[in-house]
C-alpha cells in the first residue's frame, strides 16, 4: 500500500463539506498511519481514543453475537466521529461537524476503503 | 506504589488508571528510582532502572553521533508486552518514565495519558528544596531511606 494511496483515500473523505479531519490508524497501537486534518487538531489523541473506542465497540458487538462492527458513528455535542475498520490492521477515522451530511461522509469512508482495500 | 517524593503519587495514579499500564517506574536520568508501580523486587526495580537510564543514555548518544534531535521516546514492542520510555523535563531536573503495557491497552493510549503525566508532575511538582553539601553520613543515611520508601523495610 503507498503513500499516495493513503493522500488520495483521505482527501476523497475531507472532500465532504462539514468534514474537519480524516486519518488512517493503527488499529492495535491507536497510533496515526496518515492524517489529512484541516485544522489545530491533536491527531495523535483523536487516534488513540478512536482506536481504542472501536476496540471496545467490536468486542460488545462480538459478545453480543452481532459480529465485528463495520461503521461506528458517534454524535457528541460539538461534532460527529465516524470511524471504518480496514481488515483487522487499520481503522479510517473522520472527525466533522455536527452537521456534516453523515450519509455522504460514509459513502466516502467506503470508497476510500475501496481504494485501500 | 511507592514514591520517594508523595507529590508524584496522585499523577501517576491517575496515569496508570487511565493507561491500563501494568508496570511505571520513574527515574533520574542517572537511574535513581522517584517512583514504582507493580515491581514487586527491589532487585528488579534497581536493575530495570539501570537498564533504562542506560538505554536513554545511548540512544541519546546515537541522536548526537548522527546530529539527529535527541529523542524523547523508545518503544519496544513484543508480542504480548510492550514498554515505552520516555525522558522528559520536570521542575525536579530530567527524569525518565519506563512504562510497560499489554494487549489490554495500546501504544497511542499510553503515550497519550504519559503527555497528561508529564504536564501533570510539572503542574505538582513543589519548589526544589535548596541544595545541600553531600556528605558521605547524608548519602547513606538517605540511600537507606529511599530504598525503605520504595520496598519496605
Amino acid at each position: 500500500m503507498s503513500a499516495s494511496k493513503f493522500d488520495a483515500a483521505l482527501e476523497l473523505v475531507t472532500h465532504v463539506p462539514g468534514v474537519r479531519g480524516a486519518m488512517l490508524v493503527s488499529a492495535s497501537d491507536g497510533v496515526v498511519v496518515a492524517e489529512a486534518l484541516m485544522d489545530e487538531m491533536k491527531g495523535s489523541a483523536v487516534a488513540a481514543l478512536a482506536a481504542s473506542l472501536a476496540s471496545r465497540l467490536r468486542r460488545a458487538a462480538e459478545g453480543a453475537g452481532r459480529g465485528a462492527p463495520r461503521f461506528v458513528h458517534l454524535t457528541a455535542t460539538g461534532g460527529t466521529l465516524l470511524a471504518a475498520p480496514l481488515g483487522d490492521d487499520l481503522l479510517l477515522v473522520t472527525v466533522a461537524e455536527r452537521s456534516v451530511n453523515a450519509g455522504l461522509a460514509r459513502l466516502e469512508m467506503f470508497r476510500a476503503l475501496e481504494i485501500l482495500g | 506504589m511507592r514514591a520517594v517524593e508523595p507529590w508524584v503519587i496522585p499523577p501517576m495514579e491517575t496515569f496508570l488508571a487511565e493507561s491500563q499500564a501494568r508496570l511505571c517506574l520513574l527515574m533520574t536520568t542517572a537511574g535513581q528510582v522517584v517512583a514504582q508501580h507493580g515491581f514487586v523486587r527491589a532487585v528488579d526495580v534497581m536493575g530495570v532502572a539501570a537498564l533504562g537510564a542506560g538505554i536513554v543514555a545511548s540512544t541519546g548518544e546515537l541522536a548526537r553521533t548522527l546530529k539527529w534531535e535527541a529523542f524523547s521516546t523508545v518503544v519496544h514492542q513484543g508480542p504480548q508486552q510492550a514498554h515505552l520510555l520516555a525522558s522528559f523535563n520536570t521542575p525536579r531536573g530530567r527524569w525518565v518514565g519506563l512504562v510497560v503495557f499489554g494487549p489490554d491497552t495500546s501504544l497511542g493510549l499510553v503515550q497519550l495519558f504519559f503527555e497528561q503525566l508529564v504536564k501533570d508532575l510539572a503542574a505538582a511538582a513543589p519548589e526544589a528544596p535548596a541544595p545541600q553539601p553531600v556528605l558521605a553520613a547524608n548519602f547513606e543515611h538517605e540511600l537507606n531511606a529511599s530504598l525503605r520508601t520504595l520496598f519496605g523495610s
